[in-house]
């Protein structure tokens, strides 16, 4: 019994992880038909917001270094949400219908978000600022003189290459000032160490030891996962996404905006991610490639779970986690130790991660042979633009 | 696993400029400033060997520093081999190679894990049994090293309870915390071998798990006051790491090492055992080059190479005739600080034997680029 709770507990929080980084990328795909490569690199985001905030903290102190974490997790939310509005508004946009594309451009979103943080100084945000500006008041200039012209479409294309160039330059120039050529974060992992309180463990039920950030992780996805349902199912904008979802024309015609709808949807996606990038700091390494080592576990989630099910991207969640902690720690030779030989040998064969990670895949596939849309395929009509 | 490569390649910088300003290089009475062509590997197997490629084709270097994961150094063997050029390695690894054409100044496992595993049982077997459990990447290093601990294990009437390994940049540790904990329910000792950033995983979720180093004594290869700086030194305080050198080696060599380093990139940067390898390697070339008299004629560099000595951070180390450096075996305990504070210490450098002498496949061999034979890289003493 004893044992079977700990499987559980282990089973759960490997669960928890897969679930809360795959809730966001279960929005934007299940939902918007986005492939976000990106998402992974949102999940980096959000810890990073947390660096920055317990940056912050650390020179108070104390009893308020112990509170920063709640407060990074609501910035990371609304820092990755705001970047996602961002990314939704400008590039996101063009795209919809065409999953390929998309899937190259998010791709390459994520490539420029990796090298970004790497290199990221003060200098270099001055000189994106400043190309962004020149860029602005050419084309307003511009649109004032020559929108009615044929040409413009090409004289506007050419006045943000020259900003761009600009930028280039500016950022060449301020990168000679010491102070402010020196990187935020560089290419290094960082340190982000977890209050107190989470550190260690919260005592034992039994003989089985709670260790404190496992249960907390399990307690934030599940509310997180709640506030989806709740915010999906039960407010206004949850009503109008599922309605843009399901047919988007109709709601058009019916006065639902649906380009707010796209924004929001992708923004909360991408929150999602970062409240999840956030809590991840609490189990792993802190780097630039954070987000690479996360996005095959969630696509793998979500592929199982079937495409817009949350219930389906629960269980899906659960499943995988259960496999592999039951799997990967060798359990089943405490539960049946009788077991032949020839089974044993195959069981001690798969009980490491490495092992148990690749059964997972076995399983995968071979679920999807006979499911091809996962557990809970999406009835009617798929999302289209 | 970048992380921590860039150090080394600021350190190589600093010997360089060193040497430089020292009046660089001197060869057939003439001095020689060292102009460096730095590429990037980029972390990725396949780049080192072709980045390789170009450094001696293209650019015509005399020499290469680099590599990082053995698998790196892998895959660079044998552009090295087939031009006959000369490639410096500077990180401890598992040994079982002997290439003519690489001179090893990281440690050997008898140089590193052996006399490591050797400590743990002295002091805890008492306590604890002769029982470890293996933790480690899945690549090339810690699965080599974990065979020749296993023998180690055996040779001593040990036993080797169980073995683990995490992909890499995987940071799920929940399976093998279960494991260690039906292992070893009342504690045991952990043979940690895992590389980049799965041990920040490891260190954050045992913690939480409850596994204390007080009764979990957790002996690492792989980390340095670098990647305690990234992993956090809450969480590694009171685990032990076997290096052969240590920022807090309190010899006059080992803090002017520390202090030039500082000056030049800044007082909150450490030191550690990959930066003084990768500095070693340097001046044991520099030193190399004007004992033969010339640059091109590399089989003349790489014969007088062997022999040599170098004063190096960690004190004396020398170039053994099987290409590795003789290096001294400390033992430390993380602090709170980040810093190590050394337990054990053999003072004298230990002589490298790159064939392992407990796994039964390599022993009784030896490997000296002095005897004249085919089979020079390993055979039988």
């Amino acid at each position: 019994m004893e044992l079977f709770f700990s499987q559980i507990l282990d089973g759960l929080s490997i669960a928890s992880v897969l679930l809360l980084a795959a809730t966001g990328l279960a929005i934007v795909f299940g939902l918007m038909g986005v492939i976000n490569l990106a998402h992974g690199e949102f999940l980096m985001l959000g810890a990073y917001v947390t660096y920055v905030v317990q940056s912050a903290f650390k020179p108070m102190g104390g009893l308020i270094f112990e509170l920063y974490f709640p407060i990074s997790l609501v910035l990371s939310f609304v820092v990755t949400a705001l970047i996602g509005v961002l990314l939704e508004r400008t590039l996101i946009r063009q795209l919809y219908g065409r999953p390929l594309e998309t899937l190259l451009a998010t791709w390459g979103v994520s490539l420029i978000l990796i090298q970004w943080i790497r290199s990221v100084s003060t200098a270099m945000m001055l000189g994106i600022l400043i190309a962004v500006a020149v860029g602005f008041i050419i084309s307003k200039l511009l649109a004032s003189r020559f929108s009615e012209k044929p040409f413009f479409t090409y004289l506007n294309g050419l006045g943000w290459a020259i900003s761009i160039g600009v930028g280039l330059i500016a950022i060449n120039v301020l990168d000679d000032i010491q102070p402010i050529s020196r990187a935020w974060f560089g290419p290094r992992n960082i340190d982000v160490t977890a209050p107190k309180w989470l550190q260690g463990s919260w005592g034992m039920i039994g003989k089985i030891e709670l260790p404190g950030l496992r249960i907390f992780i399990i307690l934030l996805s599940a509310l997180l996962l709640l506030a989806t349902y709740w915010f999906l199912n039960k407010s206004v904008w949850g009503l109008r996404i599922r309605a843009v979802t399901q047919n988007r024309q109709m709601s058009n015609c019916l006065g639902i905006p649906t380009d707010r709808v796209d924004s929001i949807t992708f923004g909360i996606g991408s929150g999602l991610a970062g409240v999840a990038g956030c809590a991840i700091t609490l189990l792993g390494s802190v780097g630039p490639n954070l987000g690479a080592a996360y996005i095959v576990s969630c696509f793998m989630v979500i592929v199982l779970g079937g495409v817009g099910n949350l219930l389906g991207t629960v269980l899906a969640a659960l499943l995988l986690g259960i496999i592999q902690s039951v799997i990967g720690s060798g359990t089943l030779l405490t539960i049946f130790p009788d077991m032949p030989a020839a089974a044993k040998g195959v069981v001690e064969f798969f009980a490491t991660t490495s092992m148990s990670l690749v059964l997972v895949f076995i399983f995968i596939i071979v679920f999807l042979q006979f499911r091809p849309n996962g557990m809970f395929p999406q009835k009617g009509r798929s999302v289209d633009a | 696993m970048a992380i921590s490569e860039t150090t080394l390649k600021e350190v190589e910088e600093m010997a360089i400029k060193e040497i430089n300003d020292a009046g660089g290089i001197k060869v057939a009475s003439k001095s020689y400033k060292i102009v460096p062509v730095i590429e990037d590997g980029a972390s990725d197997w396949p780049t080192f060997a072709e980045k390789a490629q170009k450094l001696i084709d293209s650019d015509k270097v005399a020499v290469v520093f680099g590599g990082w994961t053995s698998a790196s150094r892998k895959a660079m063997l044998p552009v090295f081999e087939s031009k006959n050029h000369i490639l410096f390695y500077p990180i401890q690894y598992e040994g079982q190679e002997c290439s003519r054409n690489i001179f090893y100044t990281g440690a050997v496992p008898n140089q590193q894990a052996e006399p490591a595993v050797q400590w743990l049982m002295d002091k805890f077997s008492g306590k604890l049994g002769k029982k470890v459990y293996l933790v480690g990447s899945d690549y090339v290093y810690p699965r080599t090293a974990n065979t020749i601990i296993k023998e180690q294990m055996k040779a001593l009437g040990g036993e080797t309870v169980g073995e683990d390994y995490i992909p890499l940049g995987n940071t799920e540790v929940a399976p093998i915390i279960a494991k260690i904990k039906k292992a070893f329910p009342d504690g045991g000792i952990i043979i940690n071998t895992l590389n980049g950033d799965s041990n920040v995983a490891l260190f954050k979720q045992f913690k939480a798990a409850g596994i204390d180093p007080a009764k979990y004594p957790i002996m690492s290869f792989s980390i340095a006051e670098e990647e305690i700086r990234q992993i956090g030194p809450e969480y590694t305080n009171g685990t032990y790491a076997a290096w052969n050198f240590f920022m807090s080696l309190d010899t006059p060599a080992s803090k002017k090492f520390t202090a030039d380093f500082q000056k030049m990139y800044g007082a909150d940067r450490v030191t550690g055992d990959p930066a003084e390898s990768a500095y070693n390697m340097v001046y044991l070339w520099k030193k190399a080059v004007e004992k033969a008299g010339t640059f091109e004629d590399l089989d003349k560099v790489r014969k007088d190479m062997i022999g040599l000595t170098f004063a190096a951070p960690q004190g004396e180390i020398k170039m053994f005739p099987n290409h590795h450096t003789s290096e001294r075996v400390l033992i430390g305990e993380a602090e709170p600080t980040g810093q190590f504070k050394i337990l054990y210490d053999s003072v004298k450098a230990i002589p490298p034997m790159p064939w392992n002498q407990f796994v039964p496949e390599t022993k009784g061999y030896t490997c000296d680029w002095t005897q004249n034979r085919p089979d020079a890289g390993k055979f039988k003493m």
